[in-house]
């Protein structure tokens, strides 16, 4: 048999995995196997970015939407701690994504050689498994167990700490199938005691609410809800990250739950007689106040890791699985139900919020852009089929509450860790996952500032982003909590910004600026209509709140729709 | 005012036997605030296997929750939480004496016969005494002692313990995976 390198034994490792992308930034440590991938760039798609936070954040929105494992490739010392924020922001959003760092010889170790750092340290805790590869002849084994562990269960991100030794020692290759690990595993017995249990409970509730997470997408799992939830009769809600499990008109979604959700879901979480959470892990976001978070109901929580299980909320049925597996169970053995007056109660709330909210935010007819508007228009011109991409903060919250869904794996943000800078990168990554569909990013002047840099790998690559900045010349979100809670001291909220038209064109990328309602629609029907990637940017109302909104630490049944 | 709930767990951790995972324990408990009694790491009867055992004090809610945190590390077999009357518990200490004080005052060897501790060295500068019980024997022994002014050193194990059920959950579990494997390569 051949003997080749470690390097190349990774490059065919990743190849007998199905990547086909790449996400990088080349550096001393990892030289070796950049070398490799010179030999293998027809099969093995690298994207070089400008940072290496860029790389772990494509990967993530090329898992997002494509339900393969994001795959980064950086060097050791600054190139491996750059992807920190993406890591961990992995490791909360359960997003799978294998991370490989270049890592100084074997020799060199422990030693404070020039950009040696305790990867497998630093990684650990913020990451699903963290592995430093020392020797050649362990490369297959590793990358097959990263692949495994990364998608397997509830998916997270896999770091994979490389030495330069093992890059160059030679190994008769053979590739490794890892698909089974003995102390873990990740697809465990659904428990038919359990099944039967939860069917009880649903049959015999006359106030059932499902609470939709980010697991039903995770286990393609969007068709057995709908069967469970038509059949069944009952309404739910959806967090962020489970926006796209169920169409947003579908008559049984009620909207967003959480701080800045929807009022119906919130208040009748709190007048259900049975909770149904799927696939969610009870977010401070989303439940507010633990002590009245649905005390009066029933909970059942269908999640594959158990380790979620009574974590944050105390349940009276914990049913472990696949929700793939449980919910096709669970639907089998529950009656076919009508709770018409039960969903007529969510009506005169969402007529409320209405009234109150929604219209204002989405026809306006004088002042300055509203971001609501903005939002639904560039969803509608898109068909409501686009892909979104958020940064963190207003543009992500308003995005999230105003982006109509009719297509699953469409929702890409951060959830868990809101990290600002998550947007532009991801969006990036989303175009790869799905080169098909219509990314829309939207983004505030904040975050797209702190990774502008991608601008250059949106150039080189031509990827076809449509970046919609909504610009108020404010960090929006903090501004806004300082004008509620802290008697509007803006701290530091706001901004001097650049001409960000200008850069764009820098960037040999097309953009524009919209100021005035009477442009917007030409603007968006341009920007859709330009191949490539579009920078629009937005002037939007500097003092503009995201509402309704429950106060952090509030009851979650007690949103506020206006600031007094 | 709230009832305090807590009181000392004992958790005993099986895993593979890989580096690192140590760190990783130990930082399911340290984000948590719970703070680490007592740790006791080796090898288990079952080949492969380690073995750590951990105390903490936290209620129960939260031993449940450490629990979960750390089966779900990937190379972690089981872990399991345990009062102290589930378990057959164990400490050793070790004392290192004054030879001088002890000739001078003999309540310290009456001291050392009535806690059934035993003398394995002795010259004319130090005495070094073992002791095995549980840590409420072994802190009476040392307070007595030094109330007596003799201790040089003293050094207290881990604790270390077996469980009284007539279930062995290792096993148990490990059978159960090793069908599964069997099942796979079948497939």
């Amino acid at each position: 048999m051949e003997k080749i390198t470690g390097a190349e034994a990774l490059m065919r490792a990743l190849e007998h995995e199905g990547v086909d992308v790449l996400f990088g930034y080349p550096g001393g440590s990892i030289m070796p196997t950049y070398d490799a991938l010179y030999d293998h760039k027809k099969t093995l798609n690298h994207i070089l970015v400008r940072h290496e936070q860029g790389a772990v954040h494509a990967a993530q929105g090329y898992a997002r939407v494509s339900g393969k494992v994001g795959c980064a490739i950086v060097t050791s010392g600054p190139g491996a701690t750059n992807t920190v924020t993406g890591i961990a922001d992995a490791m909360i959003d359960s997003t799978p994504m294998v991370v490989i760092c270049g890592q100084v010889g074997v020799a060199m170790l422990g030693t404070d050689a020039f950009q040696e750092v305790d990867v497998v340290g630093i990684t650990s805790p913020i990451s699903k498994w963290s592995y430093q590869i020392r020797r050649a002849e362990d490369v297959a084994w590793a990358v097959s167990r990263a692949f495994y562990i990364a998608k397997s269960g509830r998916p997270g991100p896999v770091v994979l700490d490389f030495a330069k030794n093992a890059q160059t020692g030679m190994v008769n290759y053979e590739p490794a199938d890892v698909d089974f690990i003995r102390s873990y595993d990740p697809e465990p017995d659904v428990n038919m005691a359990d099944i039967e249990r939860a069917a009880k409970l649903i049959n015999a509730s006359v106030k059932p609410f499902v609470l939709v997470g980010q697991g039903v997408e995770l286990g393609n799992a969007q068709e057995e809800l709908k069967t469970l939830l038509e059949k069944a009769d009952i309404p739910c809600g959806t967090t962020f990250l489970g926006l796209s499990a169920i169409a947003s008109d579908h008559r049984l979604n009620m909207g967003i739950l959480g701080m800045h959700g929807n009022l119906g879901p919130n208040v009748m979480t709190n007048q259900c007689d049975l909770l149904i959470a799927i696939g969610m892990r009870f977010d401070d976001r989303v439940t507010g106040n633990l002590a009245t978070y649905a005390k009066q109901a029933k909970i059942i929580h269908f999640d594959i890791d158990p380790a979620e299980f009574n974590k944050n909320v105390s349940v009276d049925l914990t049913v472990l699985g696949n929700c793939k597996t449980t919910l096709a169970a669970v639907t089998k053995l529950v009656d076919t139900a009508k709770h018409t007056a039960w969903i007529e109660g969510f009506k005169p709330y969402a007529e409320k919020e209405y009234n109150k909210v929604i219209d204002r935010a989405l026809h306006p007819t004088e002042g300055p852009l509203l971001m609501g508007e903005v939002i639904r228009k560039v969803s509608e011109a898109a068909n409501n089929e686009g892909i979104l991409v958020t940064d963190v903060g207003q543009n992500q919250l308003m995005a999230c509450r105003y982006f109509k869904f009719t297509k699953h794996r469409s929702v890409v943000t951060s959830g868990g860790l809101g990290t600002m800078g998550y947007g532009l990168p991801a969006a990036i990554g989303a175009t790869f996952g799905a080169p098909d569909r219509t990314v829309c990013l939207f983004v505030g002047d904040g975050g797209l500032q702190m990774t502008i840099q991608e601008l250059g790998t949106i150039m080189e690559q031509g990827a076809p982003v449509k970046i919609i900045l909504l610009n108020n010349n404010y960090l929006g979100n903090v501004r806004q909590w300082q004008e509620m809670f802290f008697a509007h001291r803006y701290s530091f909220t706001p901004m001097l910004n650049p001409d960000y038209e200008l850069i764009a064109k820098g960037y040999g990328i097309p953009a524009k600026t919209v100021i005035e309602r009477q442009d917007l629609d030409a603007a968006i029907a341009e920007m859709l209509a330009t191949p490539g990637p579009y920078l629009l940017q937005c002037a939007i109302k500097e003092e503009d709140n995201v509402l309704p909104m429950t106060p952090p630490g509030a009851n979650i049944d007690e949103m506020l729709l206006e600031i007094k | 005012m709230e009832q305090d709930t807590t009181k000392l767990y004992t958790f005993l951790i099986y895993s593979e036997n890989v580096p690192g995972l140590l760190s990783q324990i130990t930082a399911v408990f340290t984000r948590r605030q719970v703070n680490i009694e007592s740790l006791n790491v080796c090898a288990s009867s079952t080949p492969g296997a380690h073995k750590y055992t951990v105390t903490a004090n936290c209620d129960e809610r939260m031993a449940r929750i450490l629990t979960a945190q750390i089966e779900k590390r990937i190379e972690v077999l089981q872990a399991h939480y345990y009062t102290d009357d589930q378990l057959f518990i164990n400490e050793t200490a070790l004392f290192k004496l004054s030879t001088p004080v002890m000739l001078k005052n003999p309540d310290v060897g009456r001291l050392i016969r009535f806690h059934n501790a035993r003398i394995i060295e002795v010259n004319s500068t130090y005495a070094v005494v073992e002791i095995t019980g549980i840590t409420n024997d072994i802190l009476s022994l040392f307070d007595a002692l030094k109330s007596m002014d003799c201790v040089l050193q003293f050094v207290r194990s881990g604790r270390i313990c077996i469980t009284k059920s007539r279930v062995e959950h290792l096993d148990e579990y490990l059978a159960v995976r090793e069908a599964k494997r069997n099942a796979l390569l079948k497939n």
